[in-house]
């Protein structure tokens, strides 16, 4: 608790059987901090979320939350977090409102169940079983859940995951209302434009390890102010010569286009116009985009995130 | 200490609550203890109303003894839904989980069970109510005991079919060797041997001796000494081997602790195999029923 941080995550690992699910994660996150955890299915994320929500023990490493340790602490542990699980649900036959009175009865200071129903949109359904709720209506409750003890800690494991990109906007109104309450949040997502647009700061994260760290900023700026240029034209390429234009570090071919990554952007459009007038060929469509977190993710790992 | 109880007692509302609006909950808690009530019922008609007082209490023993199938049954399914998860990070601990549904599954057997008394007295006109007190404390305590055992059975199995097996089995030993349908009299020498181990046979008996002799809390010391010993040793290992995740498997060492909830009725079958002092009462009580055969035999 030196450094201060609200979540401190040291050398974390943890395997199931031959399966190393974390080798050596270590991250901080400061009060106040809305931090993400991005990174495809399996690389790592949840396992450590559950391991800060004291649901799993990890093998080795330590992690503390507000100094205390998860799995030894007990109530006062968990009277500051609040938690939206993946893979979660209530009983079929239990009502709204009753989930959000129950859970807060747990907790000596609660918020009220009235004001939940109303933050959350959930007011319509104060009776409605659970079973009868939409997807975005069950991850509704379940942050209303969270938040029913009105926590120093959010965990919110893949919040969004399988909504429609309506009810995601919908959920990510919700996180950046809570951002403004100055509530510690810790998110994993494997959406892109949910880090980009919710994080203070990203741990990418892949294959159990943290591969790059940063503000959503610094991380696009880090990755050596690479530009991707997307190309189509009327044919096909098919020597391998877009690699070896100006300015370009990286081709790859994708559908009917082409990502060209560039660290001397003008240049490289140069080279192409020239390329293209050689080869008798025509350019369709042509895209300049500064590089996202999925470039990023690409660059560092050679995969896209939703392989 | 004060919020385990608040804790606890919200889950048993909810529960309760929860119970109330399941179907399946319905039919079992209340539809078929009140069909085996009119079996026998109709039986009661044939032997004479001096029969309904025995008959009564094993109506009473198989509705009792019903609890541990519903709560096993309820108990995995939270699991293996994440409902259970859900808790975990809340300061609920297992203790609170494990004691709202043996507190819940009391308050909601006890209706059926007063139903089945009193339909006994109105439909079929039981003469007198047996020990009152002692039948009480032979419900309370069962009904708390038998739902012990379907914590138990929740606890060692890993998956709802397992579960079903393992219930499916016990219920059929608890339902045919106990005395609970077959008087145990009746039962072959052999499998009496063996039903003096089971808790069930003390259920069954101990309502027959409140019922028919009257017996008091004292008489029925050693039966409600076992019951409440294999309670509190399910509960403690119960709560011992709870799992929150549905991919947490049993431990082998699990089947060994859930064992150990049958201690009492060893020991308590050793003392009755050597003594012989259920055998006798069992006898006893039967003669309650026989007592229409004789007159069938005049008739003749």
């Amino acid at each position: 608790m030196l450094s201060g941080a609200t979540i401190e995550v040291t050398n974390l690992t943890k395997r199931y059987g031959d399966v190393e699910a974390l080798r050596g994660v270590s991250f901080s996150v400061n009060e106040g901090e809305v931090f993400g955890l991005l990174g495809p299915n399996g690389a790592g994320k949840t396992s450590t979320v559950e391991i800060l929500e004291g649901l799993r023990a990890q093998d080795g490493g330590s992690v503390t939350v507000c100094g205390l340790d998860p799995q030894t602490s007990g109530a006062e542990f968990k009277y500051i977090i609040g938690a939206a699980l993946q893979a979660t649900a209530l009983p079929d036959k239990m009502r709204v409102a009753e989930a959000l009175d129950l859970f807060g009865s747990f907790y000596p200071k609660h918020r009220g169940t009235p004001e939940l129903l109303k933050r959350f949109g959930l007011e319509e359904k104060r009776s409605a079983f659970y079973s009868q709720l939409s997807g975005g209506q069950k991850q509704r409750l379940a942050l209303a859940m969270a938040l029913v003890n009105d926590p120093r800690v959010v965990f919110l494991d893949e919040p969004t995951a399988g909504l429609d990109p309506q009810v995601r906007r919908e959920i990510y109104d919700i996180i950046v209302e809570l951002k403004k309450e100055k509530k510690t949040i810790l998110l994993t997502t494997h959406y892109i434009e949910e880090a980009e647009k919710l994080c203070d700061r990203v741990a990418i994260v892949d294959h159990g390890k943290v591969i790059a760290l940063g503000t959503p900023r610094e991380l696009k700026q880090r990755s050596g102010t690479v530009t991707r240029i997307t190309v189509r034209m009327a044919k096909p390429e098919t020597n391998g010569a877009l690699s070896t234009l100006e300015g370009v570090t990286e081709c790859r071919a994708e559908a009917d286009d082409y990502l060209l990554y560039s660290t001397r952007v003008p240049r490289t459009i140069v080279a192409l116009v020239k390329h293209l007038e050689e080869q008798n060929n025509e350019l369709v469509s042509l895209d300049i985009s500064a590089p996202s977190l999925e470039d990023i993710f690409l660059e560092l790992t050679g995969r896209r995130l939703r392989d | 200490m004060s919020r385990i109880l608040t804790n606890t007692w919200a889950l048993t509302m909810i529960r309760m609550r929860l119970a109330m609006r399941n179907r399946a909950f319905l039919f079992f808690s209340l539809i078929t203890p009140l069909a085996f009530l009119f079996g026998y019922g109709a039986l009661s008609r044939r032997f004479g109303p001096g029969a309904m007082p025995y008959l009564l209490a094993m109506v009473l023993a198989l509705t009792i003894m019903g609890s541990f199938w519903g709560l096993s049954v309820q108990l995995v399914t939270f699991r293996e839904q994440g409902i259970l998860r859900r808790f975990r990070v809340t300061p609920v601990g297992a203790s609170a989980l494990l004691a709202s549904s043996l507190i819940s599954n009391y308050f909601l057997t006890l209706p059926t069970l007063v139903i089945e008394f009193y339909l006994s007295r109105s439909l079929f006109h039981m003469a007198g109510l047996g020990n009152l007190l002692s039948v009480f404390t032979l419900v309370t305590i069962g009904t708390v005991t038998f739902a012990s055992l379907g914590l138990i059975v929740a606890s060692v199995t890993n998956t709802m079919q397992e579960t079903q097996i393992i219930n499916q089995i016990i219920w059929f030993v608890f339902l045919f060797i106990s005395g609970a349908t077959i008087p145990f009299p009746k039962l072959p020498v052999m499998v009496q041997r063996f039903a003096v181990f089971l808790p069930a046979t003390y259920l069954v008996s101990g309502l027959q001796r409140a019922m028919v002799d009257h017996a008091n809390l004292t008489e029925l010391g050693a039966y409600l000494a076992s019951l409440i010993g294999c309670a509190v040793i399910a509960f403690v290992v119960a709560a011992q081997l709870f799992r929150w995740e549905p991919e947490t498997k049993a431990p082998r060492r699990a089947k060994l602790w859930a064992a150990a909830a049958v201690i009492p009725f060893l020991l308590l079958g050793v003392w009755e195999s050597w003594n012989g002092d259920l055998r006798t009462h069992a006898s006893k009580d039967y003669q309650s029923i026989q007592e229409p055969f004789s007159l069938e035999r005049i008739d003749h």
